[in-house]
């Protein structure tokens, strides 16, 4: 016989865990009893938010599931933000919270709270587990669920007479894994296929929208391959930078709300659209009817429940991006003549780059600059959300995919500094940079501690206008100038780290950034930079909320 | 917009309801009637479920409906050859005397059963589709209801066919 505990962290092993962000309570206890001799690595957090966080980080880094442990009630719920994030973004993880023991569920007992009623909304499967004996089964079921079809995030709840349950004694389960109510499609349809690749033959102006999905799915090879090949440029969403080298001749970098002037024309010009993993979110569109208004639209996607949501799609097809993406490539036999329209684009590219005032003053958008410059793809950049997010987003030169992490659809800011935490444990061989706001980085600053705790070397990068500044920049614009309550006090968050144990330094010239960053990328641990950037500084191109995404403001005009 | 019936087989586990009913009402799809109960399979449950909308807002519920993972099938039988069938309860103010008898004549035409004989009220019991149901209670309104419970609607597809077995 073992206990629940020690079959749990069997579990966890078979299914190849090295890294557990967590924070332990009551109910966990038998966990963490049998934690402290195992082989996993534990990172204690300084608040469940960033366990979950972390996990997520440590997921869209690696392709693998990211696993994160709190106890029940107060923990778990701590959890709930960092788990709708993922949830957002179709990142697996599997969050393992402590429960009260089965005979008081429903008593509103002490640290109780139904956490599984609470994330039904925010999981893709969740599961309160009730009998010890279930518990080898349920946590398989739970990483196949989160790392397989969509991925995203599973929730297993374990309450505490579960954990210290006796279990027969005996190997853990191996093979394949059938759950009838959950058949992923994984290869597209043949005939599908062959339909949207004579409409790629045909099409005189076609473009490739890639998302996140081509990331999740690993198929950045077969993206750029099939791109090259048939001679279509290709624009990313926020959670597609990476997919393909931003310095591609034929990448028009991201499109949508803060997208590139080249990216959001050539949207609205194209007479084919082709979709990958992407899923037609509205800060990408803008006025849905007028996205892409002359394009027969291709959609490929996993999840057929995306598929015409949002947009009337003319060639569905449901699978795996990547196995979809090589059947493109292994029956594709002629490609179409795109030249004058790959002219075009590149005389917009030309005629449009994305600029802001080269004075001598701090700017955000020139620290983003030197930091891709000294990285040069090399690194993995998280960011938390606002003004620092799009800065980061349009002014880093990605190259790679699984570099760039970020809180898409549910911007949560908070998120970067841990997801950075999380990340490092994934590529520990990569220097990981936090791209942060003055307001996100208080949302968990306490992590701090963690990182000073295990000498992680994450760098916070803090762009640090004393506003709320993507709120302000929407006041600014839309609301008559008026700041309300969205001004920040100057932080001393030098003083902060340095309190923490951690470095930093203080950038206030423009001269300064380069050494700054030097400094802090040569630095072994973790690094604090607050750089006293220019305060209303805006983040532009922008398009207005629903406008057309080619009537930008803050751009160049003829 | 049209009504369409749902049929949903499920996994028979605790919170399966929950998660079907809170994901309809969370993506704004709008439940005009509910029924579940078991199947044929006794590891399964059957839920169907009546909604309005367009056939772009149908296909919404079917794909996300299925996305949930204790979902077996999701199949829309107004699209199809089904019978369709809900029960209703009617306590209906019956005074002993000509009243008494015309409701009773009412629920012969009507093929409903009186399962409950008070001093001043009679229960009927009626089975049949929506239409049926809606024109008995509404020629009973004039006696006086007392009180009316309907189940959800249940359907099933006509001739050998199953949900199970067909795509
Ligand atoms: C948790 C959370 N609360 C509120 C918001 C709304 N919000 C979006 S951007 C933003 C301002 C962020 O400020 P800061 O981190 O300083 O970034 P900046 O825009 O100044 O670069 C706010 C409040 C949010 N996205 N997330
Ligand atoms: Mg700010």
């Amino acid at each position: 016989m073992k206990t629940g505990a020690r079959t749990l962290i069997d579990a966890l092993q078979r299914e190849g865990v090295d890294t557990i962000f967590g924070y332990p309570g009551g109910s966990v206890l038998p966990i963490y009893d049998e934690l402290y001799d195992s082989s996993i690595r534990h990172i204690l957090v300084r608040h469940e938010q960033a366990a979950a966080h972390a996990a997520d980080g440590y997921a869209r880094a690696s392709g693998r599931v990211g696993v994160c442990l709190a106890t029940s009630g107060p923990g778990a719920c701590n959890l709930v933000t960092g788990i709708a994030t993922a949830y957002m973004d179709s990142a697996p993880i599997v969050a393992l919270t402590g429960q009260v023991p089965t005979g008081m569920l429903g008593n509103d007992a002490f640290q109780e709270s139904d956490i599984t009623g609470i994330t039904m909304p925010v999981t893709k499967h969740n599961y309160l587990v009730k009998d010890a004996g279930d518990l080898d089964r349920v946590i398989r079921e739970a990483f196949y669920i989160a790392r397989t079809g969509r991925p995203g995030p599973v929730l297993v709840d374990l309450p505490k007479d579960v954990t210290n349950g006796q279990v027969k004694a005996g190997g853990t389960a191996q093979g394949k894994i059938s759950l009838r109510g959950y058949q992923p499609t994984y290869e597209g349809h043949v005939r599908q296929i062959d339909k949207a690749l004579d409409l790629i033959v045909d099409a005189e102006r076609p473009l490739i929208y890639a998302g996140g999905g081509v990331i999740h799915s690993g198929s950045s090879a077969e993206l750029l391959k099939f791109a090259e090949t048939a001679a279509i440029p290709v624009t990313t969403t926020l959670m597609g930078l990476g997919a393909i080298p931003g310095d591609h001749p034929l990448s028009l970098g991201m499109l949508g709300m803060h997208g590139t002037q080249t990216a959001n024309y050539a949207v609205t010009e194209c007479d084919l659209l082709i979709a990958i993993g992407a899923r037609f979110d509205d800060r990408v569109t803008g006025k849905i009817e007028t996205f892409a208004p002359s394009a027969a639209v291709i959609h490929i996607d996993i999840d057929p429940a995306e598929i015409g949501k949002n947009k009337v799609v003319d060639v569905p097809i449901v699978g795996d991006v990547k196995a979809v993406l090589q059947a493109f490539l292994q029956r594709m036999q002629k490609r179409g003549d795109t030249a004058s329209w790959t002219a075009r684009i590149s005389t917009w590219k030309a005629q449009y780059p994305l600029r802001y005032r080269e004075d001598d003053h701090l700017r955000p958008q020139y620290v983003i600059e030197v930091l891709s410059r000294l990285l040069d793809g090399e690194g993995v950049i998280a960011s938390e959300v606002g003004q620092n997010q799009m800065w980061a987003a349009l002014y880093y030169c990605f190259k790679k995919p699984r570099t760039w992490i970020t809180s898409g659809g549910l911007g949560t800011m908070g998120y970067g500094f841990p997801a950075a935490i999380g990340a490092h444990f994934a590529r520990p061989d990569l220097p990981v940079v936090d791209i942060a706001g003055d307001g996100s980085i208080q949302m968990n600053i306490q992590e701090l501690g963690t990182v000073a705790h295990y000498k992680i070397p994450v760098k916070v990068v803090i762009l640090n206008n004393m506003y709320l500044g993507m709120v302000r920049q929407w006041q600014e614009l839309f609301y008559d100038r008026r700041y309300a309550y969205t001004e920040l006090p100057p932080v001393d968050f030098v003083g902060i780290a340095n309190a923490y144990g951690v470095e930093g330094i203080r950038v206030e010239e423009k001269g300064d950034v380069l050494e700054a960053l030097e400094t802090a990328l040569a630095a072994d641990g973790p690094y604090v930079l607050d750089f006293r950037i220019e305060r209303e500084e805006n983040v532009f191109p922008m398009v207005p909320a629903g406008a057309a995404i080619n009537e930008m403001i803050g751009v160049h005009h003829e | 917009m049209k009504p369409h019936t749902i049929s949903v087989i499920v996994e028979n586990r605790a919170g399966v309801l929950s998660r079907v009913a809170g994901m309809f009402s969370r993506r704004g799809f709008n439940i005009e009637s509910l029924a579940v109960g078991t199947c044929e399979e006794p590891d399964m449950s059957r839920i169907t479920i009546v909604v309005n909308g367009d056939d772009s807002v149908v296909e919404q519920v079917m794909k996300q409906t299925n996305k949930l993972i204790d979902v077996i099938k999701v199949s829309d039988l107004s699209e199809r050859e089904s019978v369709e069938r809900e029960l209703a309860l009617i306590k209906v103010a019956a005074e002993p005397g000509t009243s008494r008898a015309e409701i009773l004549q009412i629920a012969d035409i009507f093929r409903a059963q009186v399962v409950d004989v008070g001093s001043k009220t009679l229960v009927l019991q009626v089975a049949g589709d929506t239409e049926k149901i809606e024109a008995l209670e509404k020629l009973l309104r004039q006696y006086g209801i007392k009180e009316l419970v309907r189940t959800g609607k249940i359907a099933i597809l006509r001739g050998t066919k199953t949900v199970k077995s067909s795509k």
